[in-house]
């Protein structure tokens, strides 16, 4: 994780996370990363390879269609954009949006 | 100025300022508005995600947690939808830049949306665009709502364009404003031209993609007479048409000044004419335009539009306002004719694969007694009014006729039980409408009071032409010699079994036909009301004689297209004016 600061103001982070959950970034996930993420202040923008997108939206959200596996590029500018960060991350890699891993899915 | 051709469904000059409406199923046209609309449009759209959100707030309010938790949470994705700013930014846009209207700026935005969801390789992923599409159609039900809201509380004079109406869509207009209805599907038959006939507007159908040309506000000109519909005409071409207009409302007052004198033809027979009603209140118009009674009085807007089934008590009040209109002349009430076109709205039952051959009209009924029962007992309470007989739809064979009347006998007791009176010798008829009962009708007529011909459904039955398909409908004609040698049979029998025999089809409100119709030996013919001073103007000018020789040679001719030529160049010479 890198933290640069262009002024007083403007926090810059940014961070990568990968989808931990078998059915990847369909729309509950995608509401629940647009509510945590519309609890900050800063902007938060999130890219794979090909697009970037306002991580507010959820229609931009889910037409990244992030299945699991995907690699996900974090942006976050703002006063509280490392907070934002590692709240994004808990939903993401830790409780992977309450839902099973393609492991945990196996074994059920 | 743009000028389409279409079919002319009933007649008139209208010209007014346009409304367009269109129907939450179909796919929204692309339809330009004026730069000076971009605000009110982009407006719209903000209104119709507030009003979507109130909507889906109250629905996920009615959820229950414990059980509808996966219920509840597309409820809360589909808020976040409605709530994304970029989202509704990407549809303002689009009416900014293109020129849109709001329903194509929604319906493009979204479609896009889904078609990217689509793609996706991951299967669950993909499954997302229904999603999408329900979003679609909670915005677009925001639209085309309100839009439906503004034809039912109109100001001024306005004429509807819509790519097809539906009855529930038709029920609502505002009589005093709809001047004039246009749409891009449909045939002679089809619902927006029974409508528009009875209520005396002009329409055109089929004229395929108006929707698409016309911008909500354009003045627009219906010819109802030429089936002609010009968008946007210039000065020269409004004063060419008001004049026109003038003319034919002079003939129509000629043709009103006949409305005392009796049908009779100049050799002295009498013909009875009678005229069919959608609604009670169109009863007066029968009068007003000479009719001598109802000859066809549908039933099913008592279903319409309404939430429950209509109580005994609400089809005794409907039959009861029109019976006494009429006193002791003769009222035939048809029994529910729901089904195929009439009731898909309702999403109380299933759609069937092929309507037209499914469950409907008397189908319908004998499978769904109680309600059948309920209408049957209303009409017998009514028939102590005046001069009703009951009428059955769409029979295929005896069984049903005779099951039909069965279930009347029924009804008949339970009101001798009740102690209600009722008229016991009520006649009882059917409509021949199909091939089946055509061909068979020397055995039907033994056990019947009368039959009454409705060629609509008779045509289509026996040509198999949807008459609403724009691409096939060129081959819906009564003047095909298939369908003239099955009503030749049919009136023919009811001569041998001494019945009376009536028609009730839109081919009897067409003046080409009734020299023919004549000559084969009709001697009752019910019509949209509208059409009755001038049908009455063609008996009083024809000889039977020249009618059974008009029939005589029509029945020695093999094609569809000869036969037509024939009977227009016919009648051209008895009215000149009308064509």
């Amino acid at each position: 994780m890198q933290t640069g600061q262009d002024s007083l103001e403007k926090i810059v982070c940014e961070m990568t996370v990968e989808i931990k959950n078998a059915d990847g970034l369909h729309m509950r996930p995608a509401m629940q990363f647009v509510d945590v993420a519309s609890r900050f202040e800063c902007d938060i923008s999130v890219s794979n390879n090909e697009n970037t997108v306002d991580g507010k939206s959820i229609m931009q959200m889910s037409m990244l269609a992030a299945s699991c596996g995907t690699r996900l590029k974090i942006k976050a500018e703002g006063t509280d954009a490392q907070e934002s960060l590692n709240a994004l991350r808990e939903l993401v890699e830790d409780k992977h949006f309450d839902e099973p891993t393609p492991n945990k899915k196996k074994k059920q | 100025m743009e000028i389409k051709k279409g079919i002319a469904v009933s007649p008139g000059i209208s010209i007014a300022k346009s409304l367009v409406i269109d129907a939450e199923d179909y796919r929204i046209p692309r339809r330009s508005i004026q730069p000076s609309q971009r605000m009110t449009e982009s407006q719209r759209i903000r209104n119709a995600f507030a009003g979507a959100i109130d909507e889906l707030t109250k629905l996920e309010a009615t959820q229950d947690q414990t059980e509808g938790g996966k219920i509840k949470d597309i409820f809360a994705v589909h808020l976040r939808f409605l709530r994304d700013r970029s989202l509704k930014k990407k549809m303002t846009d689009l009416v900014h830049s293109q020129l849109v209207t709001a329903e194509y700026a929604v319906s493009a935005t979204m479609r896009e949306i889904a078609s990217h969801f689509t793609k996706v390789k991951d299967a669950y992923i993909s499954e997302r665009a229904a999603d999408i599409y329900d979003i679609e159609r909670r915005l677009l039900k925001q639209l085309l709502g309100k839009k439906r809201e503004d034809v039912e509380h109109l100001t001024e004079k306005t004429v509807v364009v819509a790519r097809e109406l539906s009855p529930t869509q038709t029920a609502g207009f505002n009589r005093e404003f709809v001047k004039g209805l246009a749409t891009d599907a449909g045939g002679r038959t089809s619902h927006t031209a029974i409508v528009a006939r009875s209520l005396g507007i002009p329409a055109v159908v089929a004229l395929e993609d108006l929707t698409e040309t016309i911008r909500a506000g354009d003045t627009v000109i219906i010819d109802g007479n030429r089936g002609i519909v010009i968008v946007n005409p210039d000065e020269q071409t409004i004063s060419q048409y008001q004049k026109y207009s003038r003319e034919f409302l002079e003939l129509e007052y000629k043709l009103d000044a006949i409305r005392e004198k009796p049908a009779i033809t100049r050799d002295g027979t009498k013909i009875t004419l009678l005229g069919n009603i959608e609604f009670p209140d169109e009863a007066e118009l029968v009068l007003q335009k000479g009719g001598e009674g109802i000859g066809l009085y549908r039933t099913e807007f008592l279903y319409l539009n309404r939430e429950t089934d209509p109580t005994e008590q609400d089809h005794y009040e409907a039959y009861a306002e029109t019976v006494s209109v009429f006193h002791d002349r003769p009222v035939i009430i048809r029994t529910v004719d729901l089904g195929a076109d009439k009731y898909t709205q309702s999403k109380r039952f299933a759609p069937e694969p092929n309507p037209f051959l499914g469950l409907r009209s008397i189908r319908f009924c004998l499978q769904n007694l109680v309600m059948f029962k309920t209408q049957l007992h209303a009409i017998l309470r009514a028939s102590v009014l005046g001069q009703v007989k009951i009428m059955f739809p769409l029979i295929t064979n005896l069984q049903e006729m005779m099951q039909a009347k069965f279930i009347l006998r029924d009804v008949m007791e339970d009101l001798d039980e009740e102690s209600i009176p009722y008229n016991r010798d009520i006649e009882i008829g059917i409509m021949i409408e199909t091939p089946s009962a055509a061909l068979t009708a020397f055995t039907l007529a033994r056990d019947i009071d009368f039959f009454s011909l409705g060629t609509n459904d008779l045509v289509q039955y026996t040509l198999a032409v949807d008459r609403g398909n724009e691409q096939v409908s060129t081959l819906y004609s009564a003047a095909d010699p298939a369908v003239l040698r099955l009503i030749r049979t049919v009136i023919q029998d009811a001569y041998k079994a001494q019945i009376d025999i009536s028609i009730c089809g839109e081919m009897a409100s067409e003046p080409e036909y009734i020299m023919l119709l004549l000559g084969l030996g009709v001697k009752t013919i019910s019509i949209t009301p509208p059409m009755i001073p001038e049908i009455k103007q063609i008996i009083r000018s024809v000889t039977i004689e020249d009618c059974n020789n008009v029939a005589r040679k029509i029945l020695t001719m093999n094609s569809e297209r000869q036969i037509s030529g024939y009977l227009r160049n016919a009648a051209r010479k008895i009215l000149p004016e009308a064509f």
